[in-house]
């Protein structure tokens, strides 16, 4: 249980954990929305890393290669990539009518100027 | 861009290679790195480079609206309807070998049709999505 | 031969009539594929639950790849009550869509409304079928993709900021279980429940597998808006069109609980989660805290939906309360609430819809009178308010009876004494619409403006089945008692 023998874990840990830190601390909508992608990023490494055998190759059948690297984590995560882009690309929609409607993406100028105008808003 | 006289000729020669390209990825999905997905992509990215160069409604009169819209539901509908075709020929939804007498020749069939299907839809969204953003704020009525 | 194709045919139809819909664009026609689909669905979940044997399941391979490397949908008891749930509601709800959007959505986006309302429903029956954990994931997103399109879709400007928290949340919460997920194929190879259920065994004291515990809970309590991971949720209800608010509340929230019990009790077992993390303990706690706090911050709520918002926390309390205790009772009550509060808040919720049309406020102080203006809307909200609050003869009593029993069998009267306890609470804040609308002075306009037949049968269905399932309950009692030791049992 060597640093280096984990550089893997440790660098989704970090993306993880930076990606949380954004989502949670910043107001503003488009710069969550940076937070949610690095957030999400960390979990495709997640996968990714653990899915490569050294020395292993594509998981096609040929004579000379007896070690293949797992395909499925890819194919999973190429969903989950499919996912986070409409995810984003519904996120950046919403901002775009937010700022429409608000002239802002500020969430706590948001909030300010809902609070103004009362429930029925 | 009406003056970027290289840009627009350059752009006119790169597009047929890259939907060729798009054609190659796809149909190279069967032996190797590719699929419908990244085909889709490129062809989107062919027709946004498109609109890049010679703007928006150039690239909504080559590609409408209503069109890119009725690519994302056929995608899908080819995808599924593959997958009920194997079901109405007796076999469980998804299933390939049984779209053909040869059951190989059936899988060959089923998974390219299939990822016909996803490049379709995935084309069509990348698209929509370029279509919505980019219009956003210019003509009210377009998006 | 088409009976061994239900499973598929449960999540496919609603998926494939989305793209239908949305090539048709006619609003109309749009509506009538939407509602033949659900009703459609609804029928197959009605076969699949009576179909399905005493302690057995239904298993279907798609593509015919066996179960452990293909996608495989697994029908037991469990998931078919939650099927039978949703598209119960989905139809009722799709019934009533018609008239209410027309009032609430514009005319262009009609039918991207119910491309989405059938995306939707498609995503929650394929959480309910699947025995993937992976495609579960996916299903978790379609269905949470789409409810984001439906609560911005309107017309309030509060609806996209609401939609836009949803999404973070929702997000965060799909993204937790996804990494849960990645931990327990790291460590057992597996992505079908079933088998790594049993692969758990040999490596269930293992620090990944005890974060991957942690990661799903965590991130399915964000789901299904637990306490204190729920301030999305009152505003996505209360921003929404009623339809949605009605849609989601009945079934959203309900198929996030039912794959957290799937997890706890299927895959990771009760002795995992209740050993090595405690879970249980924290869970009991949460819950209290869930019932108490929301139904007091529900009290003081100055608009109908959200304070049905803040109920419904409460209400998911009761639920997880029911799955903390962990006895035969407890968990009954918990997928029997899973019901009745679904059926209970569907009908509170279309009611309101029927409200906003006719008063265009959901204020309580324009409530003033309505009783007089709205007779069977009002008499309605008031017999669905019973149920909530769990007064004999009505659906809520049915969970309540039970959760008391568990907590009893537990030797916790104190907390039966607090179910007792916030069950008054939830009593308090309905009393307050019955004196608004009742022993009030309308402010102005005093006619008859009762909602239109449209809005008020599909309502009342469920009015009806709020009481109909309190006084006869063999149906909803025996499925859950089903359900809920099908899911003790796991996969065995």
């Amino acid at each position: 249980m060597s640093f280096s023998s984990h550089y893997g874990y440790w660098a989704t840990i970090i993306l993880m954990v930076l990606g949380l830190y954004i989502l949670i601390a910043r107001g503003n909508l488009i710069k969550k929305l940076v937070g949610l992608a690095i957030f999400q990023t960390s979990v495709y490494l997640l996968y990714i890393a653990p899915g490569k055998l050294i020395g292993g190759t594509a998981p096609i059948i040929a004579e000379q290669f007896r070690v293949y690297s797992n395909p499925l984590p890819h194919v999973l995560i190429l969903t989950a990539i499919v996912v986070g882009v409409a995810t984003l690309a519904l996120g950046l929609a919403l901002v775009v009518r937010i700022h429409e409607a608000y002239g802002s993406i500020e969430e706590d100028e948001i909030i300010d100027r809902d609070g103004k105008e009362g429930p029925e808003a | 861009m009406r003056s970027q006289l290289v840009l627009r000729v350059i752009a006119k020669l790169l597009i047929p290679f890259m939907l060729l390209f798009a054609l190659y990825v796809q149909f190279h999905g069967d032996f190797g790195p590719g699929g419908g997905f990244q085909a889709g992509v490129i062809t989107a990215a062919a027709v946004i480079l498109y609109g890049l160069i010679y703007g928006l409604p150039a690239a909504r009169r080559l590609v409408p609206d209503r069109f890119v819209e009725s690519m994302i539901a056929c995608g899908v509908l080819l995808y599924g309807g593959v997958g009920v075709a194997g079901m109405l020929l007796g076999g469980n939804f998804l299933d390939y070998f049984v779209l053909a007498a040869d059951p190989v020749h059936g899988q060959h069939l089923g998974i390219l049709l299939v990822e016909l299907g996803v490049l379709i839809t995935v084309a069509g969204v990348m698209l929509k999505i370029f279509y919505v953003f980019a219009g956003r704020g210019r003509d009210p009525g377009g998006a | 031969m088409i009976s061994a194709q239900l499973p598929i045919l449960q999540v496919v139809l609603p998926l494939l009539a989305a793209p239908l819909i949305v090539l048709f664009r006619h609003p109309g026609l749009a509506w009538l594929v939407a509602a033949a689909v659900s009703w459609c669905s609804f029928a197959i979940a009605v076969a699949l639950f009576f179909a399905v044997p005493a302690g057995g399941a239904f298993d279907y391979a798609l593509g015919s790849w066996a179960a452990p490397w293909g996608i495989a949908y697994r029908i037991d008891s469990a998931s078919a009550y939650v099927l039978v749930l949703v598209s119960l509601i989905a139809s009722v709800v799709v019934t009533y869509a018609r008239s209410s959007i027309a009032a609430e959505v514009d005319r262009d986006s009609h039918y991207l409304f119910y491309a989405m309302f059938v995306l939707c429903l498609g995503g929650l029956l394929g959480i309910a079928a699947t025995n993937d954990a992976f495609n579960l994931f996916v299903f978790l997103e379609i269905s949470s993709l789409s409810s984001y399109v439906l609560i911005a879709i309107g017309r309030r400007r509060r609806a996209l900021h609401a939609a836009f928290q949803y999404l973070i949340m929702g997000t965060m919460g799909a993204t937790f279980y996804v990494i849960g997920v990645g931990l327990l194929y790291l460590m057992t190879g597996t992505l079908n429940m079933a088998d790594m259920a049993e692969r758990l065994a040999g490596v269930s004291e293992t620090r990944p597998v005890l974060s991957a515990l942690a990661f799903i809970t965590v991130g399915l309590s964000l789901k299904i808006a637990l306490f204190p991971l729920h301030f999305w949720l009152p505003n996505a209800y209360a921003a929404a069109p009623s339809v949605v608010s009605a849609f989601l509340a009945g079934t959203a929230t309900k198929v996030s609980v039912y794959v957290l019990m799937r997890f706890l009790f299927s895959v990771f077992g009760v002795r995992l989660s209740l050993d090595a993390l405690h879970l249980f303990d924290l869970l009991v706690g949460l819950s209290i805290a869930a019932t108490v706090a929301a139904s007091l911050i529900a009290l003081f709520q100055d608009d109908l939906k959200r304070m049905l918002a803040y109920s419904s926390v409460a209400q998911v309390g009761y639920i997880t309360l029911g799955i903390a205790l962990n006895n035969a009772d407890g968990l009954t009550a918990a997928v029997i609430h899973l019901f009745n509060h679904g059926i209970t808040k569907v009908a509170l919720f279309m009611l309101v819809g029927g409200i906003v049309l006719r008063m265009g406020t959901t204020r309580f102080s324009d409530m003033a009178g309505l009783a007089r203006r709205m007779p069977f809307t009002a008499f309605g909200f008031v017999v669905a308010g019973l149920s909530l609050i769990g007064v004999p003869a009505s659906a809520g009593f049915v969970t309540k009876w039970y959760l008391v029993m568990a907590a009893l069998e537990r030797a916790h009267w104190w907390l039966a004494a607090l179910v007792v306890a916030t069950s008054l609470i939830s009593a308090l804040y309905v009393w307050r619409f019955v004196e608004m609308a009742y022993l009030r002075e309308p402010a102005g306009d005093a006619r008859r403006a009762e909602a239109p037949l449209a809005l008020l049968v599909p309502a009342w269905i469920m009015v009806l089945a709020c009481t109909y399932f309190g006084l006869e309950t063999s149906y909803s009692l025996t499925g859950a008692q089903e359900a809920a030791a099908a899911l003790a049992r796991g996969f065995r």
